[in-house]
């Protein structure tokens, strides 16, 4: 048992003696090393491989670790949003709404309907975007460069649209306490509905290039399969599981910010295979682009953010000629906002299944402990198991399909 | 509701006695407390019996607690959930300031394996019976535990950084 | 179809006559080194994915001479850091920096490969510098991909500038010694 806690090179080399053949030939290591092409983020992997099939695989990881949570206990609620950006970046808003809403839990803040019907458009434009790369990265890693391209000029509208809400591209840092910073601009809904006619058209193509296509299927049908007890007995969410063939969607069991108001489906696949997920990724866009219709279309009219002057803070016109809003502003800038006692855990439905906030407060400005409850961390431990037994460049399409994005699996 | 509160802590105290306890409703989710002996059981049960069914494991994670008592000053936190009847419950297992240890979970739910082994680099809480307890995300040579509170956030061999702008006067390093 | 007057990378310094144009050695080899730089992408966080956006086609960094990028360090020219490095990461970014063949050149892209950015913490290298030498640092969190492309940019001009006989000076196995490659 103590020979698991060396290095997998040792474990791997006495096994390459213990198997020599008679003629000489033997197993080999190979380091599919942190840094490599095909892998999107830096993570090892060492393979026993016999040729071309990989016998037994060890993943490193950490090689990302930033410390997260250590971090988040020395900072105050609206610095740790920074954070939270940085876990899952191909869709941070996402991240920003649910850490605002673990927030909102602890302080029992309602949040006006305004608001929590445009954050519903925002997390699902970046489960959208988030799902774009996931899916055009597999058809590059099965060679095919075009999708990627095409796909990606329509990520670059999704960032314009962030930049009229927020200012930023990529790592959003959206929202506070409460609700929005500031009401959404004429420019940026406006952007919103002409990504909603042009995008649709753009997805079908690109699905049309891929699901019928004879050498993707041949790429990607039963490669690295799943059963559905094994996915749940690894801790899988998120579109794996749903290709895996359960159904379960933080958004329909446990409904936050409104999401009780939208009617859509939840795709599911039947084997778990790499095709599965591929498809039920494609699925979720379109699932996802109703929803923001449904949205749009009801949107209230109302205020933007829940009126809660001890934490959100007052308009600068206010703050420099009212005497309430100025202490209030500097009461929040210091960090002298009053902070309950208590215990948190706050779910969403992440771009990769459920993204967790486990937070302890204390009462002071700063949390005993914030734990996030990471999707990738927990499903990339099955990769050993699902890559035992095929080839290696099976291997990296699988891992492609999974969509590890390092950021989350470190934190 | 289904599964109610009331019969999950009838089950758990027939069965258990004063083994757990502190049973509250902590906002939204059941809470409850079990000692590092039997906790490995009380989660076996919360998984195996047919009318509790709680079969999937969402989180585990650990929390050092410097301020308390000798026998209080880690825990050790699981969340599981049951799809089938929509419900939560988190159980907390307090363990000793000197070798912290308490029974891997990782025969009953395979997930338990990486989130165990982080709880190890962040806490140095042992979990008996589990294969492959070693660094995860830290470097293999680290000989500390980072996330305790004695652990500094900052690194510590940094001679760039002025203190003055940091509003700290120049501390000793213990 | 344009017709506008493309702007034509100016050609250097030099005698020119029948049949003939005359300049010197540096300027000449300056010229092509600039403009087909290779990339390395060392991607590690979420300037990889404003990397990725800058080699898309709408940001089209392939147009400045990167049009291959190379994960073979020995056939790369210029290694682009993007991303937060760790103190576990350092270590392979050293090995990746010394495969790497003569003339090589680097960009810090990002704050946290420039110095550590928001994360100063026990596992986060403070900057790229402490394990590599660094000739182009690209601030932001992450940059917007014309910065990034500008720090190409800023990064072709040191190029061309750059004496053919710079790489075998002492100042450079001085400068190279400091970091112990």
């Amino acid at each position: 048992m103590s020979e698991l806690l060396l290095p997998p090179e040792h474990r791997y080399a006495k096994i390459i003696e213990e198997t020599r053949n008679s003629d000489g030939s033997e197993l080999t290591i190979l380091n599919l090393g942190p840094t490599h092409p095909a892998t999107h983020g830096i993570f090892q992997n060492i393979l026993l491989m016999d040729g071309e099939r990989i016998i037994d695989a060890e993943p490193t990881i950490g090689y990302i670790h930033r410390a997260f949570e250590k971090i988040a206990e020395n900072r105050p609620f609206y610095q740790i949003n920074v954070l939270t950006d940085r876990m899952n970046y191909c869709s941070s808003p996402i991240n920003n709404m649910a850490w605002w809403m673990t927030v909102e839990k602890l302080l029992k803040i309602e949040v006006p309907k305004r608001a929590q019907y445009l954050r519903v458009i925002v997390m699902e434009l970046a489960r959208i975007t988030d799902h774009l790369i996931c899916n055009s990265i597999l058809g590059v890693d099965t060679g095919a460069y075009t999708g990627f391209l095409y796909v990606f000029q329509f990520r670059e509208k999704v960032y314009e649209i962030y930049e009229e809400i927020c200012g930023a591209r990529l790592t959003t840092n959206m929202g506070r306490i409460g609700g929005f910073e500031r009401d959404w601009s004429e420019e940026a809904f406006r952007k919103l509905d002409v990504f909603l006619t042009d995008f649709p058209v753009a997805w079908k193509e690109f699905e049309n290039l891929f699901e019928r296509n004879r050498i993707f299927i041949d790429r990607t049908v039963n490669v690295g399969p799943l059963t559905a007890e094994s996915a749940m007995d690894y801790g899988f969410t998120g579109p794996n599981l749903r290709a895996a063939g359960i159904d379960y969607d933080v958004r329909k069991a446990q409904p936050y910010s409104s999401y009780e108001d939208f009617e859509f489906d939840v795709p599911v696949g039947k084997s778990g295979d790499t095709y599965d997920r591929f498809c039920v990724r494609n699925a979720e866009v379109w699932e996802s682009l109703k929803i923001i219709r449904q949205a749009l279309d009801k949107l209230p009219e109302g205020p933007i953010h829940a009126d809660v002057p001890d934490y959100y803070l007052p308009p600068k016109e206010e703050v420099y000629n009212n005497m309430e809003a100025l202490i209030y502003h500097f009461k929040i800038v210091m960090g002298e906002v009053p902070v309950p006692v208590d215990e948190i855990y706050h779910a969403v439905e992440g771009g990769n299944g459920e993204l967790g906030f486990y937070l302890i407060t204390d009462g002071s400005r700063t949390p005993y402990r914030l734990h996030f409850r990471r999707p990738c961390f927990i499903y990339y431990q099955a990769y050993p198991e699902m890559i035992k037994g095929s080839m290696l460049s099976d291997a990296i399409v699988i891992l492609s399909s999974l969509n590890v994005i390092a950021g989350e699996l470190d934190a | 509701m289904a599964l109610e509160t009331t019969y999950i802590q009838e089950k758990l105290s027939q069965k258990f006695g004063s083994n757990v306890l502190n049973f509250e409703m902590k906002r939204d989710i059941f809470s409850l407390e079990a000692t590092s002996e039997t906790v490995h059981e009380v989660i076996q049960t919360l998984k195996e019996d047919e009318s509790l069914n709680f079969h999937f494991l969402t989180d585990v994670c650990g929390i050092h607690f410097p301020d308390n008592d000798e026998n209080h000053q880690f825990a050790v936190v699981y969340h599981l959930h049951n799809w089938i009847e929509n419900m939560r419950i988190r159980v907390t297992t307090f363990l000793k300031g000197e070798n912290p240890e308490v029974s891997s979970i990782i025969d009953l739910f395979t997930s338990a394996n990486w989130m165990e082994r982080e709880t190890w680099d962040f806490y140095g809480i042992n979990f008996i019976g589990h294969p492959q307890l070693k660094r995860i995300l830290n470097m293999d040579e680290m000989v500390s535990f980072p996330m305790r509170k004695e652990f500094p956030l900052e690194d510590s061999g940094r001679t760039d950084k002025d203190d003055r702008f940091f509003g700290r006067t120049i501390k000793q390093i213990k | 179809m344009s017709t506008s007057n493309p702007n034509m990378v100016a050609p250097p310094e030099g005698v020119v006559g029948e049949g003939y144009f005359a300049t010197k050695l540096n300027d000449v080899v300056g010229l092509a080194r600039a403009n087909s730089l290779w990339p390395l992408p060392f991607a590690t966080s979420c300037c990889g994915i404003e990397f990725m956006a800058t080699m898309a086609s709408h940001y089209d960094l392939a147009r400045f001479g990167s049009e291959r990028v190379s994960f073979s360090p020995r056939q790369a020219d210029m290694l682009m850091v993007m991303g937060t490095i760790s103190k576990k990461m350092a270590p392979i970014l050293r090995q990746v920096y010394e495969q790497m063949s003569e003339p090589r050149w680097v960009i810090a892209v990002g704050a946290c490969a420039s110095s550590g950015g928001v994360f100063d913490t026990y596992s986060v290298l403070q900057g790229i510098d402490k394990v590599i030498p660094v000739d182009v640092y690209v601030p932001g969190c992450p940059p917007r991909p014309e910065q990034i492309v500008d720090g190409v940019m800023q990064l072709q001009e040191l190029v061309k500038n750059e004496s053919v006989r710079r790489r075998n000076s002492p100042e450079y196995k001085e400068l190279l010694a400091s970091y112990n490659l």
